[in-house]
């Protein structure tokens, strides 16, 4: 089936700023917009993307699909029987095409320490029972696609908020139990832009595609928050 | 040009280049580490293993028991001091993982819980659900973030090795968001590119995976061994290639064809095993080799099903129950959801064997060091010798780290003796670099697509799961025609900021090298063993006497391929026939005292 899709087109080097551009493509049932992207690249090679893995696990493929952030690998044109749109991820600088920059998300990501603190050295595993491995483990999924970001308005309206996949990761080594870490990771959520930046709008766990819902890290992320301050208020 | 200075390069974020930066920056804080990686970190194809990493773990069994089971799923074309190396240190690796927080899945009383895997005679390969490799990944990118000396440069394309007399010197990349070209020189320089799996039509692999760092060293006269070898795994979606991986069988899968028989019976893994109860060795848990080699044969015999115009047999997972496969396969679940519109609980799944993992690679030796000073490999695009002729699934997620660690120490301790090469001995191949890249753009009649399409094709005709000579001659002149007109194919878009069409372009230069090392060591191995068989009269069995040698791609001057040999590193367990199944414990088989004697050797728990 021959299928009409609208794509972002930007080339620094030469356009004042994006336009739409449509191509035709074939699409069949398993058609995802990622393959339709690819098609288009194969009639016009200069069309950038990132993507790699095709299986909705490395991250790369994020775009706005008629104006919601998805990965393009997991997302079916068969889906779309009326007008598809595909864009660059909302609130990233656009670079070129359908790429963002990602910096700022990658230095957002750093910022809360997203490794296991422990000072004991040891040749031995930690026990970890499931039950205390299901209590991060959802949150460990997480595959640093930015669509939250993409979703988050307060991002949107201030890029200095660490953002939902932040907090989620900090969330990720705070609740683990073996981790000593969640001193350290603190004050980083506790300030202006770490949990209290966020007003729940709840948008970045709905477009979450591996559903890790930021949204209940960023939550559990204030009540850890709130309970940091009242101790600290009453701890000389 | 951009010129940087660095003490240690490593070109490669996935699981194999991220230890070994850790490592580097471990053993040598004072040195400077620059990671170089065409993507960023954590979407490198490591991200996409699913099954799990081996390592002796259970008291019951033995690091000899892993040992044996890895030489003979190599068919004996393993380097036997190689893996008795990596199957001491596997057990620490995956420890050090789980202290840097990898989320391994647990049994009730907290401790590490392992599942079976093909080829493995015991339950020895750790698992995160089934999305090993991912959380591997993030963890050792996370655990990266934690060292100062490690400074990542994020979608930087390397094009060429600097080397100057036999001596590495550096690198040169492309800056991916500008198109600046970067200079960077350094002491040691660790290869960790991954595989070539893009180099065949049908794969699991990702986009990227195109063998890039095996045609860089072997352009410098590098030696790429046992090259033929190439993995097809079992269960690939139809069409995609997506995997289904194989701790689907270890909990309990089941292979159908398209009459529901168990097909594997027939193809000496048998007795069939009760569904839902695998016994390692047996039917579905046989090596990736025997069992997608009996995809093959089923198809011959025209009794594989049709999906969407791809053959395929099914995968049966319904005995195993919707709640132990949302908690042991959910990755699984939701691939056969989203790909084939699948619920695994309720419906079989088609799949049929896709091209998986490139069991040769750049030749090192056991400390990853290759035939340049200071060049260094590691994890899939090298060949250190530890699967030969076909890989044991969940072994080389833990080689990455076993060898990781040893690449990135000795790159450090090197790195410490030596000093820089003068940049005066490699602006001139940097500058001619410089030129040969101007000189692409620009339109001709070529098409990049067409040309990459007809290879990955003639690839998958000549070089699949069974080979004969005309088949490969007729791939090998294929290729050399490709090779003529990828010489006058040009880049049509000259912009410079992400520039996807060069960077195709330049990957397809490096599959069209690899393509041919491949089609060249298959041609001269007149045998069949592990992952390469040969269908010519007189070629059908393992021929020892003449072959029980690695093969060694070597460029020449010319640009063609020459394949010499090298002996193989025997040390304690002489080869015997590859048995699975039942057929593995019948007297015939006179394995068995040599594996006690190999036992006897001490090969004990540390
Ligand atoms: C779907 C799938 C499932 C698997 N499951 C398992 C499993 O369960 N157990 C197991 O043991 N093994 C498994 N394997 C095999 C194993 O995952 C891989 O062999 C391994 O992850 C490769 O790791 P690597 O670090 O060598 O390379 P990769 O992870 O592929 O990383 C290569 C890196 O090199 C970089 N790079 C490449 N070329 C260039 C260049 N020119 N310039 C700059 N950077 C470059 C890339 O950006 C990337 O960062 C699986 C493989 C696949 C495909
Ligand atoms: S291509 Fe990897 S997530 Fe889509």
């Amino acid at each position: 089936m021959n299928k009409t899709i609208s794509i972002s087109r930007y080339n620094p080097e030469q356009d004042s700023q994006p336009q739409l551009q449509t191509y035709q493509v074939v699409s069949e049932h398993s058609t995802s917009v990622l393959d339709a992207l690819l098609q288009v690249q194969q009639q016009d090679p200069s069309l950038s993307l990132r993507w790699s893995c095709r299986m909705a696990i490395c991250g790369s493929c994020g775009v706005m699909i008629n104006g919601i952030p998805k990965l393009g690998c997991k997302t079916f044109v068969r889906d779309y029987p009326e007008q598809l749109v595909i864009s660059p991820l909302a609130h990233f600088a656009v670079e070129k095409d359908l790429i963002v920059d990602m910096s700022p998300f990658l230095q957002h990501l750093s910022a809360v320490k997203p490794y296991l603190i422990n000072a004991e050295k040891s040749l031995q595993p930690h026990k970890q029972t499931p039950a205390q491995l299901a209590k991060y483990q959802q949150f460990a999924n997480c595959i640093n696609c930015g669509l939250c970001y993409s979703a988050c308005p307060q991002f949107g309206l201030n890029p200095e908020f660490i953002g939902p996949a932040a907090i989620t990761l900090a969330q990720r080594y705070n609740l683990d139990s073996r981790d000593q870490g969640k001193a350290v990771r603190m004050p980083q959520l506790n300030s202006k832009n770490g949990v209290w930046a966020c007003t729940f709008v709840g948008f970045c766990s709905e477009v979450c595609p591996k559903k890790v819902d930021p949204a209940a890290a960023v939550n559990q992320g204030k009540v850890a928050s709130a309970s940091d301050f009242i101790i600290s208020m009453f701890t000389p | 040009m951009q010129l940087l200075q660095k003490d240690i390069i490593i070109v490669g974020g996935g699981g194999a280049g991220l230890r070994a930066a850790i490592a580097a920056a471990e053993a040598a804080p004072g040195l400077q580490v620059a990671l170089l990686s065409k993507v960023y970190p954590m979407r490198s194809h490591t991200v996409a293993a699913e099954g799990g990493a081996a390592a002796v773990t259970l008291a019951e069994d033995s690091l000899a028991g892993h040992f044996q089971d890895t030489i003979s799923g190599s068919d004996w074309l393993a380097e036997q001091n190689v893996v008795d190396y990596f199957v001491q240190h596997a057990y620490q690796e995956l420890v050090q993982l789980e202290r840097w927080g990898c989320p391994w899945s647990r049994k009730a009383d907290g401790t590490v819980q392992v599942r079976r895997f093909g080829g493995m005679k015991t339950e020895r390969t750790w698992f995160a659900a089934d999305k090993t490799g991912f959380h591997i990944l993030h963890t050792l990118f996370q655990t990266s973030l934690r060292y100062p000396t490690i400074n990542r440069f994020d979608e930087y394309f390397v094009i060429d090795l600097l080397v100057v007399e036999q001596q590495i010197a550096g690198v040169l990349a492309i800056h991916f968001k500008t198109g600046q070209l970067v200079q960077i020189q350094a002491k040691s320089v660790i290869l960790a590119t991954g595989g070539a799996g893009r180099v065949f039509h049908y794969n699991t692999n990702g986009g990227i995976v195109t063998g890039d760092g095996m045609a860089l060293a072997y352009r410098h006269g590098v030696a790429l061994r046992d090259m033929e070898f190439v993995q097809y795994h079992p269960t690939g979606l139809p069409g995609s290639g997506i995997l289904i991986t194989e701790a689907c069988r270890g909990e309990g899968g089941i292979l159908l064809n398209k009459d529901g028989y168990r097909y594997l019976q027939d193809y000496d893994l048998g007795p069939v095993t009760p569904a839902g109860q695998p016994k390692n060795n047996y039917m579905e848990l046989g090596p990736r080799d025997k069992l997608s080699q009996a995809f093959w044969q089923q198809q011959k015999l025209g009794l594989t099903a049709d999906y969407q115009g791809h053959a395929v047999v099914y995968l049966d997972l319904r005995h195993l129950g919707s709640q132990h496969l949302t908690q042991r396969l959910p990755f699984i679940c939701e691939l056969a959801k989203a790909y084939v519109n699948i619920d695994p609980a309720n419906s079989p799944i088609p799949i049929r064997p896709a091209v998986h993992y490139t069991m040769g690679g750049i030749l090192t030796d056991i400390n990853c060091h290759t035939s340049i000073a200071g060049l260094f490999a590691v994890g899939e695009c090298a060949s250190v010798g530890l699967h030969g002729a076909n890989r044991l699934g969940s072994n080389s997620l833990s080689e990455l780290l076993v060898f990781g660690k040893v690449a990135g120490e000795q790159a450090a301790a090197l790195a410490q003796q030596t000093s820089l090469v003068p940049v005066s001995a490699i602006m001139a191949q940097s500058k001619h670099q410089q030129t040969s890249i101007s000189s692409l753009f620009g339109n001709s009649s070529e098409s990049m697509v067409a040309i990459r399409t007809e290879m990955t094709q003639a690839m998958e005709q000549g070089c699949g799961i069974y080979r004969d000579n005309n088949g490969m001659q007729r791939c090998l002149t294929s290729l050399h025609n490709l090779k003529s007109r990828y010489a006058r194919l040009t880049v049509s878009d000259s912009s410079k900021v992400y520039n996807s069409a060069l960077l195709q372009h330049v990957e397809l230069g490096f599959s069209l090298d690899v393509a041919e090392a491949i089609c060249r060591s298959a041609l001269a191995r007149t045998e069949s063993r592990g992952a390469h068989q040969r269908l010519d009269e007189g070629m059908t069995t393992r021929n020892d006497r003449d072959f029980l040698q690695h093969s060694l791609a070597l460029r020449q001057a010319d640009g063609s391929t020459a394949i010499s040999w090298q002996a193989v590193t025997i040390t304690s367990l002489p080869p015997t026939e590859r048995r699975y199944g039942a057929a593995a414990h019948s007297p015939a088989n006179s394995n068995i005292s040599q594996l006690k004697a190999a036992q006897e050797k001490g090969l004990q728990h540390e």
